[in-house]
């Protein structure tokens, strides 16, 4: 039998479609889920970091805080620092050992915690770096320190950070392959188990490689899209005029009246 | 009553000495400029009045009221005694509406429509009511300080603070906001402004104070701080400042 390379891979895709379907669907359950709670657990973490310790508080408030702080940069610096293959492992077999827990939800609890650290430290990036100046005129008005963090901080700190969060989901999509380490059947498990049969290793995981590039490739355009809307319209109306005050101007980009967007 | 009222006001950061005793009594209604060389502390002053900083040593009393005392809510005596900022410090994810809005509803608990309404009058009072729309990146530097005192006048303020107002500002910037001051200072309010801007100090304000290395050197009538202070070193301050 010698079928051509193209003929291979159709092959594999009409006897096991159904495979890389579902592998391709577990994969973007478990990134979408793992990397939308990891933002989650990240904000929070970031958020905790950055609560500024005013000699106003109470010792009380001061030591829980610190000890608070202390368990955060603990959990940052344990799950960066180890792959989460090896996570997914020592969750699996020991923590979980005996809990009959499913595969999939194991997946998602692993994935959420690991991308958790990864998204602290770029959320508190992207608090650190809205200059202070802002946070100081929310003060200066009376605003407190929640206040100033969800109505000035954090909306310019995520929209900043987009990029990055983009970026964590993009590795999400493409590392969820460790976890076939514990038998999660997610793409590559599958195309693996499609490739053993008939010995189309090649092929099988080429068409694993195109998959995973169509799933980035089409998450990274929504996230533009979702950027693009926060940045909201580049333009704005200006009430009334000097001839005319009921006149309503638009002001476009790059307009005459000031250049700078 | 005095307004503001600073007794042995103190305040360093590690080592430095910023301030050093500095008392200074506010009456309403005052308006007093503060002038003095670059590192003297004015803005640490202000600074401390609003506890952006903590003193480190003193009293600041508001209508009385140690400001330090832990009874005190420390929004509602922000809202009452603002600030603008040399920078602006506007809030650059929001409108000029929404900057005038914020502070009101979440501070002050007004409804929207009744904050927005106040927002707009103090925005038409700074000229600005045409750009209730636009963002600070979208307007220039005077545009912006002028929505920031809108800002700052929507918390139905007693008094503000005003730190160095015009000097991040073009030259062609600078008298469009010294105009809404002006208004502001004819219509009673009280205002400690740390100010570059002689003129402003010598025509405007009631009361000038000459702060150097930390101390009040003189705080008199803008008449004699400028025609025949008392002070040799005030003397030699205006001296270099009117000769350069
Ligand atoms: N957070 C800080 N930490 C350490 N030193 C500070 C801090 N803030 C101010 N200083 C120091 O305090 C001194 C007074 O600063 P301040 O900003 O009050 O002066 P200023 O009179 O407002 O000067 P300028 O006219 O340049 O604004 C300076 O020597 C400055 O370096
Ligand atoms: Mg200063």
């Amino acid at each position: 039998m010698s079928l051509s390379f193209l003929e291979k891979v159709l092959f594999l895709i009409e006897r096991y479609y159904p495979l890389f379907l579902s592998g391709m669907a577990t994969t973007m359950l478990i990134a979408i889920t793992g990397t939308v709670a990891g933002f989650v657990i990240g904000l929070v973490v970031a958020v905790i970091r950055t609560i500024p310790v005013s000699e106003h508080d109470s010792k009380f408030k001061k030591i829980a805080l610190a000890i608070v702080k202390f368990i955060c940069v603990a959990y940052i610096e344990v799950f960066r620092g180890t792959p989460m293959m090896i996570q997914a492992a020592v969750f699996y077999y020991g923590i979980f050992m005996g809990v009959n827990i499913d595969l999939t939800l194991a997946a998602f609890v692993i994935v959420s915690i690991n991308t958790g650290a990864y998204m602290a430290e770029i959320i508190r990036g992207g608090i650190i770096s809205i200059d202070k100046g802002q946070t100081e005129g929310a003060y200066s008005i009376g605003m407190n320190h929640r206040q100033t963090m969800t109505s000035v901080v954090l909306p310019q700190a995520i929209r900043n950070i987009m990029p990055s969060v983009g970026n964590e989901f993009v590795v999400n999509i493409k590392d969820t392959s460790v976890l076939n380490v514990i038998g999660v059947a997610e793409l590559y498990f599958q195309s693996r188990s499609a490739a053993g049969t008939y010995a189309m290793a090649f092929q099988s995981f080429t068409i694993a490689a195109v998959i995973y590039f169509f799933l980035t490739f089409i998450v990274t355009r929504i996230l533009r899209l979702i950027e693009r809307r926060m940045d909201g319209p580049k333009s704005y109306v200006i009430y009334g005029s000097q001839t005319n005050p009921d006149a309503e101007i638009r002001i476009k980009k790059g307009g005459a009246r000031n250049g700078r967007y | 009553m005095a307004v503001i009222e600073l007794s042995h006001l103190e305040k360093s950061f590690g080592e430095i000495e910023v301030l050093k005793d500095i008392s200074l009594s506010v009456d309403k209604g005052e308006v007093i400029s503060v002038i003095g060389a670059s590192g003297s502390g004015k803005s640490t002053m202000l600074r401390c009045i609003n506890l952006l900083e903590k003193p480190s040593g003193g009293k600041i009393c508001f209508h009385g009221k140690d400001i330090m005392d832990k009874g005190l809510n420390l929004s509602e005596y922000r809202a009452k005694v603002g600030m603008v900022f040399q920078q602006f410090n506007l809030f650059e994810n929001m409108t000029a509406l929404q900057n005038c809005v914020v502070g009101q509803i979440k501070v002050l608990r007004r409804r929207k429509e009744e904050a927005e309404e106040v927002a707009r009058e103090n925005l038409a009072r700074v000229g600005m009511l045409q750009y209730i729309n636009a963002k600070p990146r979208q307007l220039s530097g005077g545009q912006k300080q002028r929505v920031a005192i809108a800002r700052t006048l929507s918390m139905n303020p007693e008094v503000i603070l005003f730190d160095e107002p015009t000097s991040a500002l073009d030259p062609e910037m600078v008298g469009e906001v010294l105009a809404v001051m002006r208004t502001l200072a004819e219509s009673g309010y009280t205002m400690i402004v740390v100010t570059h801007e002689m003129g402003f100090a010598k025509d405007v304000s009631n009361r000038v104070i000459f702060m150097d290395k930390g101390v009040v050197v003189e705080d008199d009538t803008p008449s004699v701080i400028f025609q025949n202070p008392k002070v040799q070193r005030t003397k030699e301050f205006l001296a270099r400042y009117f000769a350069s």
